[in-house]
């Protein structure tokens, strides 16, 4: 292969685009009705729509915002409110951790990997991992830049739209999506577990949700992260260490 | 909480998006440096993954809104359909599966007259 035969590359602004062209993907598709879910959920619990609008942007990360929005009903002080959606945010770090080697060259600033990081939530690091590859690296950066603002954009769009409209739904409408929720969740880190204490974890946190919900209801989420997590986590390496010792 | 004014968005700011972009920034940070292998990595991941399952765990058996007043048995018997198709649904088993719960949820809430 010599210069003249090699492909010419592309411009930073077609991988943004093919990236924002993964808004018409499956993945988008489900998380944009969850948003409809969403807005279902907060219009319900009479927090404004430039409020929710705004946690869109900000925030981003769905389970982040239903926990929040939790918050704010109970009236929790902020303090209490920051540290149960940190703690439900950790699995930020590994992500974001996990996808950066994958995007960047030795080129990329890190204020710009600081920016596109905020665009890191469930469904864009799953969709991300899946087709990042398929990017020459150069381009992988503004490909991922370009699937996360322009979902999130969308999803700040859609929740302001669909906002006054959902408080008409007929019961059974907002019932349904307000379930999409907890499925997609569900079915979502089901699919990108690359761990098996993933599963572990999962399970052992839906018991003990229920659980501390039922006992200790101010404190059900931190409680069910520590101890459920740190059980799945032990039980999975003792686990792994007796099959080690076979 | 009141919803008016500037302070739930000064709240949402500092609870919401710096409890969360801090993670974020943490893991941009942390980049290559962090061993995919070690075993505080995997205690975090399960400590996460538990947190987000307590969130399912609240949205199915204490919802809010339109499925307060609904069957718990209807709301397990629809993830439980869900599952049943997502395990079984080969390629398109997420759509599948999610199709398969909202279908069941759906069916159960006009036969109970919701």
């Amino acid at each position: 292969m010599t210069a003249e035969t090699a492909p010419e590359p592309q411009s930073q602004m077609h991988w943004f685009l093919i990236g924002a062209r993964g808004l018409f993907s499956l993945p988008a598709i489900i998380l944009m009705l969850s948003f409809v879910g969403f807005a279902a959920f907060t219009a319900e619990a009479k927090i404004p729509v430039g409020q929710v609008m705004f946690m869109t942007g900000m925030v981003w990360a769905l389970p982040a915002k239903v926990i929040l929005v939790g918050s704010m009903l109970s009236g929790a002080h902020i303090a209490t409110a920051f540290i149960a959606v940190t703690l439900s945010s950790v699995r930020m770090m590994p992500m974001v951790a996990a996808l950066i080697p994958e995007i960047r060259t030795s080129r990329t600033p890190t204020w710009l990997l600081l920016i596109v990081s905020h665009f890191v939530a469930i469904t864009a690091w799953v969709f991300a991992m899946e087709n990042v590859r398929d990017v020459p690296r150069y381009g992988r950066v503004a490909f991922f830049a370009g699937f996360g603002i322009t979902l999130t954009i969308t999803n700040i769009l859609l929740v302001g739209i669909v906002y006054g409209a959902v408080s008409e739904f007929p019961p059974i409408v907002s019932g349904c999506l307000f379930f999409l929720t907890p499925v997609y969740f569900l079915t979502s880190i089901w699919i990108s577990a690359r761990h098996r204490v993933i599963y572990w974890a999962l399970g052992i946190g839906l018991a003990l949700g229920y659980l501390f919900a039922v006992i200790a209801p101010e404190y059900d989420i931190l409680l069910t992260g520590i101890i459920g997590g740190t059980l799945a986590w032990w039980g999975e390496r003792m686990l792994r260490r007796k099959e080690a010792a076979r | 909480m009141s919803f008016e004014g500037p302070w739930p968005y000064i709240y949402i700011a500092i609870a919401g998006w710096l409890a969360t972009d801090f993670w974020r920034w943490s893991g941009v940070i942390a980049g290559n440096r962090i061993d995919e292998k070690s075993e505080l990595l995997n205690w975090v991941r399960a400590v996460a993954t538990a947190l987000v399952a307590a969130v399912i765990a609240k949205l199915i058996f204490f919802p809010t809104g339109a499925l307060e007043s609904s069957p718990l048995w209807l709301r397990l018997g629809a993830v439980l359909a869900g599952a049943l198709f997502f395990f079984f649904g080969g390629r398109f088993r997420q759509i599948l599966g999610i199709a398969a719960a909202i279908a069941f949820l759906a069916a159960g809430l006009a036969l109970t007259g919701a």
